[in-house]
């Protein structure tokens, strides 16, 4: 590509901020929006046209806000912990294919990459969470740290299925892998039968992403109506702001996750025209998907969650990672 | 077990149940009123806080001076006061102060009232920064109205 | 889930309310907990207490029917006919029959609205934020039923000693049915499909905040709390006032004594007080709304007890008078009081979450405890 690699850095550098910065404050837009509709309502409409720049009004409000910083708690790591959060996902999108030539950064291990940071994320909220010295932050840390560490599991054992069929943990190698048409995504492949257990596994990685990012109904960490804001009670301002940046951008990097794994990536359905539209058809399909489903349904509860992820999720993905490593092998 | 299936099976239907329920709402029309932009109409009963009713003719309040509205006022937000009339019969009302800031909206001074001189108001958004805004001249808003009449 | 009886090393003390998201007001609950394991709770009453009992003892008894609305605002029209009936039974005044069939009718959208307000507050605590305007969406059409009636969309001061103040045309009556069949149909897809058979709401309340039905008799609960615990009891049926010996209604009651069955018999008496609605729509009697009352109401010396069936449960009322303008003493019976005081015992060994979830299915109003 770019003969200089410092200008394809920094090329890319600047794509991946602008890119994560405007999802983050657009897919506020979003989920406003798309809840209003739900709830028949017409949601963010004064700010330009349709609310369109209501993201830079809330933007600029919690810029010009105060960082309130109470006493009692550990100034430096409480100012640390949202900028912390913040770099999980940044680091993660440089690794995400996004079309065939589209990539910041192609390396062997991408998706446990991808992984490794995402533990960082559930660090930094067990960091603000404890940094705040807040009765409330520290429970919603607690489970926060416990709900990540039960979906991790389900998760890199769905991955494990994937690996196996592809071949490989390089994302850019498991999308080029899923290339020429429908039945060539690893949610229908017909080659080796793998239509037949995938949906499960896209289910379990579908279900474990919405809770690895702390999405409702498993937004336990920030349960409002128990935890007041949980992790967040202490934080304004931009404090405040870098934390739900964060977590949009947490929501990006596990639908680009779950497009690349299973929807074939920038692949188009009928093997015409592939590129990077069709991977942003995807992602933002997923995305909808999850704003969708935190409007419709309630909270669940920390023991229930818990008992999802080690009685049906844990059990599932084994199961059906037994399955696709026999039919890996004998056929 | 059989609960532990049932549970799977029964749960993942009613998930997908609940979001074809909210997706079908999606395309639905909305709903609200855009409130600044489009205001609700007030029912004929609408109790907003009292005013005086004018004299067709004259132009000048029907009240009496009865004193029956601040007697039934359970609050004590009504004061007023009046003097003999200049023709010597009966009485005027020279002065008719509402404190709204205590007053709850019960109506009872206009079901109380028999010469048909109180009525509720349709202001319904009245917001102000200082107490003081809220104790109203209701005689000098009467003028104000009979001065906005073609 | 209830933590099993062990001693309880480290506890902390975590202070939910007077301003808490979950509370509903200004209820305080101070919780000991042992991790997210509640070991104690404690309410804290007292921060919306305005002395109504004793402002009933200030004016005539006319004056004191403004406040009855404030106390529990949901069902505020139930508060009105509470304070009337003993009223009228104090002073033998003979309600209108139009009056009566406007009551009930009137009371029972109000019950309605009130149920459809818990049913999203507690979906709302339970973290479900759509339900919630899907029933703001019913609930508003009662309330514009009710403000083209009574003038006022919340805190209704509409019955009088002896009959109501406005009387229903024939708009409200078509209107009025043309809502029951709205929520007729709206209730089994919007109300039932999306949320009570979801299987996370299920699981969040079923078997959770049990009460024996042993503990209501014990601290007088009523109203859903006890009719969720297989208590039969309903003011309505068995203390019977008004004209509701007249219609055909049933009481529904569920014997599990979990937040679940709190939430059936309310979601039940939804569609009951649908069916009254109907029914005193059908047999309204044409007449005056307003019986012959003295103009300053003064009864004999003596004492009159009078309950009605709210939202919440049986509100009683003893007046006392001693031939006076004023009530010498109003006393209320408020039902949320006692179906808060059990909630210490309750929610004691049980989750933070589950604890909230119990609360929310209470149904709390806070002005009524505190009053």
């Amino acid at each position: 590509m770019m003969a200089n690699p410092i200008v394809h850095a920094l090329v890319y550098l600047i794509g991946l901020m602008t890119f994560a910065g405007l999802n983050a404050a657009y897919l506020v837009w979003c989920e406003r929006k798309g809840a209003a509709r739900i709830q028949r309502r017409t949601g963010p409409c004064e700010v330009g046209w349709a609310g369109l720049l209501q993201p830079l009004a809330d933007g600029l409000k919690l810029m010009t806000k105060q960082l309130l910083v109470p006493d009692g708690v550990d100034a430096a790591l409480f100012r640390l912990a949202p900028v912390l959060a913040m770099l999980p996902g940044m680091v993660a999108l440089a690794v995400i294919p996004f079309g065939a030539h589209l990539q910041a950064l192609d390396m062997e291990l991408s998706a446990l990459f991808i992984f490794a940071f995402a533990s960082l994320a559930m660090l930094c909220v067990l960091l603000g969470g404890w940094a705040s010295g807040n009765k409330f932050a520290i429970i919603s840390s607690a489970r926060a740290v416990s709900q990540n560490l039960a979906y991790e599991i389900p998760m890199l054992l769905t991955l494990i299925t994937i690996a196996l069929i592809s071949g490989s943990l390089n994302l850019r190698e498991i999308a080029l892998d899923q290339q020429g048409g429908l039945f060539q995504w690893n949610l229908f492949r017909l080659e080796g039968w793998h239509i037949l257990t995938m949906w499960i596994a896209f289910i379990i990685f579908f279900i474990c992403s919405i809770a690895e990012t702390n999405r409702a109904p498993f937004d336990l960490a920030e349960a409002e109506s128990e935890l007041v804001a949980g992790y967040m009670t202490e934080y304004s301002s931009m404090g405040y702001g870098l934390f739900m940046m964060a977590e949009y951008i947490n929501i990006v990097v596990g639908a680009c996750l779950t497009t690349i794994l299973f929807l074939g990536g920038w692949g188009c359905p009928f093997d015409v025209a592939p590129g990077w539209w069709w991977f942003g058809l995807k992602m933002y399909a997923l995305i909808f998907t999850i704003i969708w489903v935190r409007w419709t349904y309630p909270r669940t509860q920390i023991y229930r969650l818990l008992n999802l992820s080690w009685k049906v999720m844990i059990p599932f993905s084994l199961i059906n990672l037994l399955i696709t490593a026999g039919l890996v092998k004998f056929l | 077990m059989s609960g532990y299936w049932r549970d799977i099976f029964v749960g993942a239907k009613s998930l997908v149940v609940g979001l074809s329920i909210t997706g079908r709402e999606f395309f639905r029309p909305v709903v609200t009123e855009h409130y600044p932009y489009e205001t609700p109409t007030l029912p004929a009963r609408f109790r907003g806080h009292i005013e005086l009713i004018a004299n067709e003719e004259s132009g000048e309040p029907n009240c009496v001076v009865c004193g029956l509205c601040q007697r039934a006022c359970p609050s004590g937000c009504i004061a007023l006061s009046g003097e003999k009339a200049p023709s010597g019969k009966g009485r005027v009302l020279t002065s008719y102060m509402l404190d709204f800031t205590t007053c709850s909206l019960c109506g009872s001074c206009v079901e109380s009232c028999k010469f048909n001189a109180l009525r509720f108001s349709r202001e319904y958004n009245r917001v102000a920064f200082d107490k003081s805004a809220f104790q109203l001249d209701l005689i000098a808003r009467l003028k104000e109205q009979n001065q906005c009449k073609p | 889930m209830n933590l099993p009886r062990q001693r309880y090393e480290e506890t902390f003390v975590l202070n939910l309310g007077p301003q808490h998201p979950a509370t509903h007001g200004v209820l305080r609950i101070k919780v000991t907990m042992d991790g997210e394991y509640v070991v104690k709770a404690e309410p804290v009453l007292g921060y919306i207490h305005r002395m109504h009992e004793k402002i009933a003892e200030q004016g005539n008894f006319a004056q004191f029917m403004p406040y009855t609305a404030r106390m529990d605002y949901l069902h505020a029209l139930a508060l009105n006919h509470g304070y009337c009936l003993v009223g009228d039974r104090d002073a033998g005044i003979q309600v209108t029959e139009r009056a009566e069939y406007i009551r009930v009718i009137t009371v029972e959208l109000n019950r309605i609205a009130s149920h459809l307000l818990w049913w999203a507050a507690f979906l709302l605590d339970l973290g479900g934020f759509t339900p919630l305007l899907y029933a703001f969406d019913d609930r508003e059409q009662i309330l514009d039923l009710l403000e083209r009636t009574t003038g006022s969309r919340l805190t209704y001061c509409y019955f009088r000693f002896g009959g109501v103040y406005n009387d229903i045309d024939d708009e409200f009556i078509s209107d009025t049915r043309t809502f029951i069949d709205r929520l007729r149909k709206r209730l089994p897809v919007m109300y039932h499909s999306l949320v009570t058979g979801n299987i996370i709401l299920i699981k969040r309340i079923k078997g959770i905040g049990i009460i024996s039905a042993e503990q209501c008799r014990r601290y007088g609960a009523s109203g859903p709390v006890a009719r969720g615990s297989g208590i039969d009891f309903d003011v309505r049926k068995h203390e019977p006032y008004s004209i509701y010996p007249e219609l055909d209604f049933d009481i529904p009651v569920y014997d599990e004594g979990d937040s679940m069955a709190r939430y059936m018999v309310r979601m039940d008496e939804i569609e009951q007080s649908l069916r009254i609605i109907e029914q005193a729509l059908d047999k309204l009697p044409d007449g005056p709304i307003m019986a012959k009352v003295p103009k300053n109401l003064r009864p004999e010396a003596g004492t009159c007890y009078a309950a009605v069936e709210t939202a919440r449960g049986s509100l009683g009322h003893r007046l006392l008078c001693n031939g006076d303008r004023n009530p010498y003493r109003l006393k209320l019976r408020s039902p949320t009081f006692s179906n808060l005081s059990l909630f210490a015992e309750v929610a004691e060994g049980m989750m933070i979450a589950d604890v909230l979830a119990f609360l929310g299915s209470l149904d709390l109003v806070i002005p009524e405890i505190d009053r």
